[in-house]
């Protein structure tokens, strides 16, 4: 891992973080595309974001 | 001000929103909708997931991707006398297509010819009455999940079959359309307020022409016709910060197909030129200081 980036929970991969990261902010993995839920920023805190439900977006 | 973005997580939307704010000096408290509790039966004068009660907020900006929690949300607070972009009226109409599609007849919008029914037999007749290609789509959902075309009785027979059988009863729900042999792009256009502050064209190969299904952006220049259409559609659900889904039929007329009130739009500003974000915060910061 190097700076600016946190491991993947899903396949060890570095997933960059951009600098203006917030706390619950969505990111994903480059290497498994899984989509991930920033939960704490210091240090950053990656969980698996929560699955698409059936009335999500627009 | 004191404003709360209530929100499931936080987008590329959510960022700029927050980043129109910020401009304006104005730093919205983020409420989690998982993290809601309410106790319907007090009032405004509990507290917020921020500590502080719901009452102190001048608005409440609902940004929830999901649609069922931002409306609920919506439902409360609004009841309480505390003020929300959009409000739980137009969020309810929109999130729903009949309803949707009930304020567009009743405010002279032109739609598809859309036709409910509520059982696979009666779901058959309506499709054969907007005749095929008809299109038959979930009450509720978005980035053009579950929808289907249906070209002749036999995919008619199997997609009712196994509505039937395989969804719950939201499902039983027929919503059917006719199909617009659209010019292989549909047009979303955002209205805030009574001005279409902008529109793109979704180009796609693929009937759905969402952009989150792939669904190529451009910039669609706003005509007066187009805006006229826009804002009328919009006034017809409640008005507020809407996007405007429309299709051009075979003689190039507008129909509206759905309204969204949690609009994406991070594709939208770079091809219109338009500050999207910003030109929506501004003008909820208006509102709310006119009802001041």
């Amino acid at each position: 891992m190097t700076e600016g980036t946190a491991l993947c929970p899903e396949c060890d991969a570095d997933v960059e973080i951009p600098a203006d990261v917030m706390e619950n902010e969505l990111v994903s993995c480059p290497e498994c595309g899984a989509e991930l839920e920033v939960m704490g920023l210091n240090p950053i805190e990656l969980e698996l974001a929560p699955e698409i439900e059936e009335d999500w977006g627009e | 001000m004191r404003v709360a973005m209530l929100v499931t997580h936080i987008r590329a939307e959510e960022k700029l929103i927050l980043s129109a704010f910020n401009n304006r000096e104005i730093s919205p408290d983020i409420i989690l909708d998982r993290e809601l509790n309410f106790d319907i039966s007090r009032g405004s004068e509990q507290l917020a997931p921020s500590g502080i009660a719901w009452r102190a907020y001048d608005l409440i900006f609902e940004r929830c991707v999901s649609t069922s929690r931002g409306m609920y949300a919506l439902a409360v607070l609004n009841s309480w006398g505390i003020r929300s972009f959009n409000a739980y009226e137009t969020a309810a109409i929109c999130a729903d297509k009949v309803r949707t599609s009930i304020a567009l007849t009743q405010g002279g919008i032109p739609q598809p010819h859309t036709r409910l029914a509520f059982t696979p037999d009666s779901a058959m007749q309506a499709i054969e009455d907007v005749k095929y290609p008809a299109v038959l789509k979930p009450v509720t959902g978005s980035w053009g999940r579950l929808l289907a075309r249906v070209h002749n009785r036999d995919s008619a027979e199997a997609i009712l079959e196994h509505r039937q059988t395989l969804g719950d009863y939201n499902h039983h729900i027929y919503y059917v359309q006719e199909y617009v042999d659209k010019p292989g792009r549909d047009i979303r256009a955002f209205v805030v307020g009574d001005r279409t502050i902008a529109a793109i064209y979704r180009a796609s190969n693929h009937w759905i022409t969402n952009t989150a299904r792939g669904g190529q952006a451009t910039n669609c220049p706003v005509t007066p016709q187009l805006d006229e259409i826009c804002v009328r559609a919009a006034a017809a659900v409640g008005g507020g910060i809407l996007a405007i889904d429309l299709l051009e039929d075979a003689r190039g007329n507008y129909v509206v197909n759905e309204i969204n009130h949690t609009m994406e739009f991070r594709n939208s500003s770079q091809p219109t030129g338009v500050d999207i974000a910003q030109e929506v915060i501004d003008y909820v910061i208006e509102q709310v200081e006119v009802m001041a």
